[in-house]
């Protein structure tokens, strides 16, 4: 069965890998590329707990196919931190308990830096619908909420 | 098994090329966002999946005719991201960007929204409303059509084998006209609709309306443009007995079924609210344009 | 004895959690991040049909599709006979689980499990079980509970005769017990009163909605002995339930805890892990399954839907004189809804002369019914408290007033039996009468609801160890997989007791293998029964460094004292020695009798049951039926609280997880029985815009039985919900919903109706 050869930048790594037609983009980065920060919860883009930056652009990783990837670049939650140094985001989340299992978090993050990086006052009804996409079974997002505007206020250096 | 082939065509003809040698069992790929699900539930099996993302027509937006041209690929993010086009046309704006989620604003598109012919689909009633048109390229050229054209049935298009879309038109944006868009969904965000409500008019100097385009998703098997609800508004200024008509209209030109997201009598009361109210927001766009 | 001293030190404060790094880091290995080299993968096949009788499987085409290594049947699984069916005094029927995890004879709901299959990639494991040829035939079925409960209905098993009712039955029937709860004379009580409400509720059928579906890691060597690595509520269980399904002892199966991406009950019990062991002992290869969403939906139990009947009489002042409720929980495709747990739970809060309960456990074609945070109390509640909302309002009392009339207090007999001993349900409502919530005016089409609810919470087996390092740092080692920041609290406890920084206190969830057993994490008991087990281990460490500094002194260890994280003479007689640190102490463990360990197994008791007040205001849209919650409360009596924020946590989650069954979320079957809305999109649970902030306030009356006075407080915040928000809408619209979920259509409907009797 020939696969195809996709050259892309993971992280701003670049990185080579074989997939299918059919595997999708976070089929690969957690079983061709062991990232596995990128959780599948519904494989229909109905939980966002896959969620990546693909060029620049929030997505989910379960509907773009591994080909897609070929020239483009892909920002996972393996590449939030810098190292050691945790992002803001990761930072608050930690600080305000705004996880309690963990599934969703790397989801959570991607998206929220998204949101930051466009909008660095976003109102808190504004931080609920942009996450809309981002389910949450144990907070009830209360906290996460928090932590994402908060972290917003620090960024400002409000 | 069998293998799925995949090709990314950087020009019309090339996709056209594809298409018709696939004989039927290609299917395009823009968004992904319901080829995906498709394809993961069995649902769709293509043989062949054609990429027209690197195809510059189909991403591209441009003034055109004194309206605009659309990319058929173009998502929804970048749509709304537009400095200009989502202020012109703001019911088609925030009907696009109701599709989903953040995420899935990040790759959906209009034509991928229009092919999929989900009778719930959320642009389309506002792209019928808009009067916008589309340009389908296929083996015998490039052809232009309306929106209300192109859906048959659920999840059926009238294109014909080999043939895909390109893009949209915008027609130009009169004085004094404005659109508005509303679907009902329980939650707030990450349903289908339930219903879904287009409304474009146009008024003149006195606040009366000299024309206006009204569509319904939802509540038939295809997305409806109600000549009876124009009726209802044409000629009046819009006071309570003719928003009245209005949803009276839409409630009877309602074909809806029960499913597990809304039944008959639902879709049917909430058709003419949201058609009243949709109206309302246009006549307010109308009015300050 | 309570340690009700305010002068704990790291008790109540709000440590960054110590596996929260991995967590927001996206490191953290969950189950079905984990890989092991030469994995195979595993799918299983599932009936398409509510009922059906499985005349013949075929698995030849399947097994010969390339790349396939196994199939199973459930003719591969030992089979367990009704005698065998139970171990020791527990709940679980063996025999059903087996039957649930692969069927035998018949098939009893769509996405009943019937052959599984591993092969070298996920698409030939997909491939071979779409080739799985399966003869059926198809049965009538039933999946309402009024409609399993009648005279024709389709019967599921043949040899269920209705337990608890007298003529013992000869009849086979789908209602599989009848159980009842009283005290004193309701008749009686309802002659007393003046006023009576009664009324009649339906809740529908809710999954848990955990984001990570189930996974597992199964391997087992040429000598027979198996590791599973898994996410599940609790890997003794797992281990226990994997032993007996298969017919191994014990010894042989290791249990290695993942992280877990939710559970609320979904996971305590076992679905995957069975199958890839069956599946990894024939191909000799590691199996590695994991369920799709749709999977989860349709093959993993939700809770019971349910039908009630609550009946309520009270004097004018508000006096409750009677009150009984009627309960038919519908337990899915095996017996086991937690409809006693309902009768038990919902008039709890209350101090009742004449109480009483009768509940039906009722079998239907769906999914087993598994738990589900305070299984059974949810639907029950739901009846009760808005029951009393209409009392409060036909007498025209505050709501918060009709209860605290009648609200349990230390001594108040429950109606399911023990007397309360300290408890903090008054306190929940003088906190709900003081909140601001109560101040903020209401719009038009705005209305306000409360509503309590209980939940005993549980104490049960538990382990733990604590071990010093050699340079003073500490090792906390417990069971139970952390399902909601457990882990910092039992770092805290452990700290606290040795008087030690947290941040030198490492806590690590370990295998079957590595500690001693535990009950599974669940009825809110981990940071109860498990930190009480903590603390134990953490004294007994204590004691130990007391001995080892007495020995370098040369003292008797009575004249030490270990206080603030050091030993001292506990007199200038003593001696006139300086202070010794864990780290002093743990560089000269050798020379001093070996390594310095504590540990504890208990089974705790004294867990102390949780009340919980909450206050939801919800605006409602006339026209369209659309509910939005502005504002949401929730109060309760925490005992006390380890950590705050996780604390906090639990109370939010399990308010939206509660505001869900009430406004939006059910499984919805066709006529054939089949699962309509298997995946989030049609199974809506709450999203981050369709939430206010909830208000979580802790009220902390401590548990005279913990050491820190600590309560479960886990599963207490989804019981007061589905009230909550029905009271609230129909607070809001002069319309009571009695059917859940309260979905647009159905309210607008009842306010359509309501219009148009009134224009009559």
């Amino acid at each position: 069965m020939a696969k195809h050869h996709i050259t892309t930048t993971i992280n701003g790594e670049p990185t080579e890998f074989l997939c299918e037609s059919q595997q999708t983009l976070l089929d690969v980065l957690r079983d061709e590329l062991q990232l596995t920060g990128s959780k599948e919860g519904c494989a229909s883009g109905d939980c966002g707990a896959c969620s990546v930056m693909l060029n620049g652009r929030l997505v989910c990783s379960c509907l773009v196919l591994g080909i897609e990837a070929e020239g483009a670049s892909v920002e996972t939650i393996e590449g939030v931190a810098d190292g050691d140094r945790l992002h803001p985001l990761q930072q608050k989340f930690l600080e305000e308990a705004a996880l309690q299992c963990g599934i969703c978090t790397p989801g959570f993050i991607v998206a929220a830096k998204a949101l930051l990086e466009r909008n660095s006052n976003p109102t808190e009804t504004e931080v609920r619908y942009w996450l809309a996409g981002n389910l949450c079974r144990c907070t009830g997002y209360d906290k996460i909420v928090r932590a994402v505007l908060d972290t917003a206020a620090e960024m400002r250096g409000a | 098994m069998k293998q799925i082939r995949f090709a990314a065509p950087t020009s019309v003809e090339e996709a056209v090329r594809l298409l018709v040698d696939a004989g039927g069992a290609a299917h395009v790929l823009a968004g992904g966002t319901d080829l995906l699900v498709q394809m993961r539930s069995g649902l769709r099996r293509p043989d062949l999946i054609v990429d027209v993302k690197r195809i510059p027509e189909l991403r591209a937006i441009a003034q055109e005719d004194g309206g605009w041209r659309i990319g058929a690929a173009v998502a929804g993010a970048e749509f709304n991201e537009h400095p200009d086009l989502p202020a012109v046309w703001p019911g088609v704006a925030e009907a696009f960007d109701l599709i989903g989620s953040t995420q899935i604003q990040g790759r959906a598109s209009l034509g991928g929204n229009l092919c999929n012919a989900s009778p719930a689909a959320d642009s389309v009633p506002a792209m019928m409303a808009a009067g916008a048109t589309c340009r389908i390229a296929g083996p015998g050229g490039a052809r232009e059509a309306n929106i209300e054209e192109i859906c048959t049935g659920p999840g059926q298009t009238s294109l014909a084998q080999g043939e895909f879309l390109v893009s949209f038109h915008l027609p130009a944006r009169a004085v004094g006209s404005g659109d508005a868009y509303l679907r009902f969904i329980p939650r707030t965000e990450m349903d289908i609709a339930v219903v879904g409500a287009g409304v474009n008019l146009t008024v003149d100097g006195d606040g009366q309306c000299t024309s206006a385009r009204v569509a319904l998703g939802a509540v038939a098997p295809t997305a409806l443009l109600v000549q009876e609800c124009a009726e209802a508004l044409i000629g009046t200024k819009l006071d309570d007995r003719a928003m009245g008509a209005l949803a009276a209209a839409a409630s009877a030109a309602c074909r809806p079924i029960d499913d597990k997201r809304g039944t008959v009598e639902f879709r049917t009361k909430v058709a003419g609210v949201l058609a009243r109210r949709a109206a309302a927001i246009a006549l307010e766009r109308a009015r300050s344009n | 004895m309570a340690e009700e001293a305010p002068k704990l030190r790291v008790v109540g404060t709000r440590p960054i959690r110590p596996d929260g790094v991995d967590k927001v880091t996206g490191r953290a290995t969950f189950g079905a991040d984990f890989t092991l080299p030469g994995m195979l993968f595993g799918k299983v096949s599932h009936s398409p049909y509510a009922h059906a009788r499985i005349r013949s499987i075929d698995t030849s085409r399947a097994a010969a599709v390339p790349g396939v290594k196994a199939v199973i049947t459930g003719s591969d699984l030992p089979e367990i006979t009704r005698e065998e069916a139970f171990v020791g005094e527990a709940p679980m029927n063996f025999r059903d689980l087996s039957q649930n995890v692969l069927a035998r004879d018949k098939v009893l709901y769509d996405g009943h499990a019937v052959a599984a299959v591993c092969a070298s990639s996920v698409a030939a494991a997909e491939e071979a079980i779409s080739l799985i040829d399966v003869s059926y035939e198809v049965l009538p079925h039933v999946v309402e509970v009024r409609d399993a409960m009648a005279e024709d209905a389709p019967i599921l098993h043949e040899h269920i005769r209705t337990k608890g009712v007298d003529p013992k039955p000869e009849t086979p029937s789908n209602v599989v017990s009848r159980v009842e709860f009283a005290l004193g004379d309701v008749e009686a009580g309802f002659r007393q009163a003046d006023t009576v409400v009664e009324r009649e509720f339906t809740t529908q059928a809710v999954h848990q909605g955990y984001i990570e579906p189930h996974a597992c890691v199964a391997s087992i060597s040429p000598d027979g002995m198996a590791t599973v690595w898994c996410s599940s509520q609790g890997q003794f269980m797992v281990r226990a339930y994997c032993a007996k399904l298969l017919g191994t002892e014990i010894s042989r199966i290791r249990v290695i805890p993942a992280e877990i991406g939710g559970g609320f009950g979904g996971k305590t019990v076992v679905y995957l892990e069975p199958l890839a062991l069956a599946l990894a002992k024939k191909s000799g290869r590691p199996v590695k399954m994991v369920m799709t969403r749709e999977e989860v939906f349709r093959a993993t139990g939700p809770t019971s839907s349910a039908v009630l009947r609550v009946k309520v009489g009270a004097k004018s002042s508000g006096a409750i004189t009677a009150a009984e409720m009627t309960l038919m929980y519908g337990a899915g495709a095996f017996p086991g809804s937690p409809v006693q747990l309902g009768c038990m739970t919902g008039f709890a809060p209350y101090d009742l002369e004449n109480v009483k309960a009768v509940g039906y456990d009722v079998v239907l074609n769906r999914p087993k019914a598994a738990a589900y945070r305070a299984p059974g109390a949810p639907m029950a509640a739901f009846g009760v408290e808005a029951v009393l909302d209409e009392l409060a309002e036909t007498l025209g009392i505050e709501p918060l007033e009709l209860r605290a009339k009648n609200a349990a207090k230390e001594g108040t007999k429950a109606a399911y039996g023990p007397k309360f001993r300290r408890i903090g349900y008054r306190e929940t409502l003088e906190a709900a009468k003081s909140h601001s919530h109560l101040q903020v005016p209401l719009g038009p089409n705005q209305g306000r609801g409360i509503a309590s609810g209980f939940w005993f919470n549980i104490g049960g087996q538990s382990s733990a160890a604590v071990h010093v390092n050699e340079d003073g740092t500490v090792l906390v080692v417990s069971p139970n997989p952390d399902i909601g920041g457990s882990r910092a609290s039992m770092a805290i406890m452990a700290a606290e007791v040795l008087g030690v920084e947290v941040e030198k206190v490492k806590p690590i969830v370990a295998d079957t293998a590595s500690i001693a057993y535990s009950d599974l994490t669940g009825g809110s008991r981990v940071t109860f029964a498990v930190g009480m087990a903590v603390v134990q281990a953490a004294r007994d460490v204590v004691e130990q460094l007391r001995a080892r500094a007495a020995k370098l002194w040369d003292i008797e260890p009575d004249a030490v004292v270990w206080d603030g994280g050091e030993a001292r003479p506990s007199s200038s007689n003593a001696g006139d020695f300086s202070p010794l640190s864990l780290a002093d102490i743990a560089a000269k463990a050798a020379r001093t009798g070996g390594p310095i360990s504590g540990k504890a197994n208990i089974n705790a008791s004294g867990a102390g049951p949780g009340f919980g007040t909450h206050i939801c205001d919800v605006e409602v849209d006339p026209e369209t039926g659309r509910v939005t919650v502005l504002r949401y409360t929730a109060i309760q009596d925490v005992g006390r609280a380890i950590h705050p924020s996780y604390v906090e946590g639990q109370l939010q989650g399990g308010a939206a997880q509660g505001i869900g069954w009430a406004l939006n979320e059910e499984y919805i079957y066709d006529d054939s029985g089949r699962l309509q809305n298997p995946g989030f999109l049609d199974y809506r649970v709450p999203v981050a815009s369709d939430l206010p902030m909830i208000d979580a306030v802790l009220v902390e009356v401590p548990n005279p039985t913990h050491p820190y006075g600590v309560r479960g407080v886990g599963e207490v915040p989804i019981v007061p919900p589905l009230a909550a928000v029905a009271n609230a809408v129909g607070r809001a619209t002069g319309v009571r919903c009695f059917d859940l979920p309260i979905s647009p259509p159905r309210l607008l409907h009842a306010l359509e109706e309501r219009r148009s009797e009134a224009a009559d």
